[in-house]
């Protein structure tokens, strides 16, 4: 929408004699209980921000089995060996301390929807309202031979950071000059939509400069590069010439762990390292809940509060929601923030916001120092009752050592905000 | 640009700004100069929130990008402008910019000019355990 001078004039003479201050009652008087389960970037925001916006009035309890926060964003760069997995991992203590959230180190394995109560592996919590924010489950029933503990030893996703993203660097690091490294990505919708030709960068970018005669090879279950694409082939094509073979609609149909030799409809390919990265759909419980409705992977929710279509009393956020928007941790917290007020307004009698509006910007490393975004402002459509991308959105010219910079700036100011 | 800057509380607590030869009122009354605070509206608030991933809490950036706590409404209106017409040449703020309306740059700008300037916390690293 381009403004110019009149747009300004005629918005200053409306506002001049229609508006009225709108300013909102200060929501004291939000009361009750919201259990949230997951503490990553989405549970982790709304617990955050239910408690700071009803000025402590919410009772927020955080269910979590992990013990540590570690960041999926920027774990790639582990992979090139441009960041250790220690730099991406905190405790939660800061933000409970400073928020007075209660939280609970326990699975959430049922929910009693008629009820309100959630049922742990160890007790159960009664709620008023419940925000559900379990990431993402992984569809082995495609891929059976990588369901096991021990199968992923060998052939790892690391699309969870933690363990399995140190095992895949392992691999790489005991791999011999000359191996090749297969990875394959899933059919979209997945998790962080450049992140697997992030990692295909700083893979590359760590054979380049250790084991040069190796190579790549990406199956893509998509038909093309599906994010920032004209910038990530000239990167492979410029800064790693030779060593990447991409190949496009390669679905992997089987796997055969002992050997790591992959299946797809073409043709078998032999890898030295192995990473799979599987087809996936909203976290389990929200499947157990029965809120993931879309294609039976996906949760559909009302943009407005994020209450799920399905389930009364029930938001569901981050990566698990079904959206035309990519699952990045901006956005998981992005729609932390809007369900974290909607709830603060519902239970305080009072309308949540109509027309919500949020940024997302995602960063993606081609070297140890340079990045490239794309980047996209959202705005509520009360028509199509879904966000849709505003005017101006879109990607980087050149990755930048800038951008780089930006994108660190990114992270430490995204786990500041999360995390204390 | 040169810039003339006029900020006139009016009886109906809305704020009149000038800017050169922009002339626009912001919804809410507020003023950068004095230190009293107002509620802001929801939709603001979570919008401002949204910056914070790059720009930290209440704009209390922890460094690499600009602290928009208690940073003087317009320039942050002057900037935002100049990054939405081209005047200002930037990597990834003109892709936010652009999607804004000029209302929510007003509010953002009263929003963040509002907020007091803190050290931001920075989560400590731990090794990783699993
Ligand atoms: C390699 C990689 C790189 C990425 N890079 C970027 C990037 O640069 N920028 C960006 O914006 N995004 C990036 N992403 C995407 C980002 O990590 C996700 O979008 C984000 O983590 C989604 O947040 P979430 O809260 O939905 O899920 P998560 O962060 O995964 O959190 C879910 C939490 O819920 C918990 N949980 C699950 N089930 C239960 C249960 N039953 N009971 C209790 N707790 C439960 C889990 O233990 C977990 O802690 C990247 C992802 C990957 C894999």
């Amino acid at each position: 929408m381009a403004i110019d001078r009149r747009d300004f004039l005629k918005i200053a003479a409306s506002k001049a004699l229609f508006s009225l201050p709108m300013l909102s009652k200060a929501a004291t008087q939000a009361k009750g209980r919201v259990v949230v389960i997951g503490g990553g970037y989405a549970g982790a925001t709304a617990a955050k921000y239910l408690r700071t916006w009803s000025n402590g009035g919410l009772d927020v309890i955080v269910v979590e089995p992990r013990s540590q926060f570690v960041s999926c964003p920027l774990s790639n760069l582990v992979l090139g060996g441009n960041k250790d997995i220690n730099d991406l991992t905190f405790g939660y203590d800061l933000l409970k301390s400073n928020h007075g959230i209660q939280w609970v180190n326990d699975e959430v394995v049922a929910i009693d929807v008629a009820s309100r109560v959630v049922k742990m592996k160890q007790g159960e919590l009664a709620y008023d309202r419940l925000v559900i924010a379990p990431g993402i489950d992984f569809m082995f029933e495609q891929l059976p031979m990588l369901q096991s503990p021990e199968a992923q030893e060998v052939v790892p996703h690391a699309w969870k950071a933690g363990a399995q993203t140190v095992n895949l660097r392992k691999q790489l690091e005991s791999m011999k000059d000359g191996g090749v490294f297969v990875m394959s990505i899933p059919k979209a919708p997945y998790r962080c939509p450049p992140g697997p030709y992030e990692r295909v960068c700083q893979v590359a970018f760590y054979l380049k400069n250790h084991k040069p005669n190796s190579k790549i090879i990406v199956l893509d279950a998509n038909a093309e590069i599906i994010s920032k694409k004209s910038l990530f082939t000239k990167a492979w094509a410029e800064m790693y010439a030779g060593m990447i073979d991409y190949r496009p609609n390669s679905s992997v149909l089987a796997v055969d762990v002992a050997t790591k030799n992959v299946k797809t409809e073409f043709e078998s390919v032999q890898a030295n390292v192995l990473n799979v990265i599987p087809p996936q759909r909203a976290g389990k419980i929200a499947q157990i809940v029965g809120a993931a409705s879309v294609d039976k992977r996906w949760c559909e929710v009302d943009f407005l509060t994020y209450e799920s279509k399905i389930v009364p009393n029930v938001h569901i956020i981050g990566d698990s929601v079904s959206a035309a928007l990519p699952k990045s941790a901006h956005m998981a917290t992005s729609q932390a923030r809007v369900c974290a007020n909607a709830i603060v307004a519902l239970l305080s009698d009072q309308a949540p916001d109509t027309l919500p509006v949020f940024a997302n910007t995602c960063y993606s490393y081609v070297s140890d120092k340079m990045a490239m975004h794309v980047a996209n402002v959202y705005r509520y459509d009360a028509n199509k009752k879904m966000m849709v991308p505003a005017e101006g959105g879109g990607v980087s010219d050149k990755p930048s050592e800038l951008e780089g910079n930006y994108a660190q700036a990114w992270a430490k100011n995204i786990w500041s905000d999360v995390l204390t | 640009m040169k810039v003339q800057l006029n900020m006139i509380k009016k009886t109906h607590k809305s704020l009149l700004v000038s800017v050169g030869f922009f002339v626009f009122s912001l919804n809410a009354y507020a003023d950068a100069y004095s230190n009293k605070s107002i509620a802001t509206t929801p939709h603001i608030q979570t919008l401002a929130a949204s910056c914070g991933a790059c720009h930290g809490s209440q704009g209390n950036s922890v460094g690499g990008s600009s602290v928009l706590a208690g940073l003087d409404a317009s320039h942050f209106v002057l900037q935002m402008m100049a990054f939405r017409n081209g005047s200002r040449s930037a990597t990834v703020m003109q892709r936010h910019a652009k999607g804004l309306t000029v209302e929510e740059i007003n509010d953002l700008a009263i929003y963040f000019a509002q907020q007091k300037r803190v050290t931001a916390l920075i989560p400590p690293n731990q090794r990783l355990a699993e």
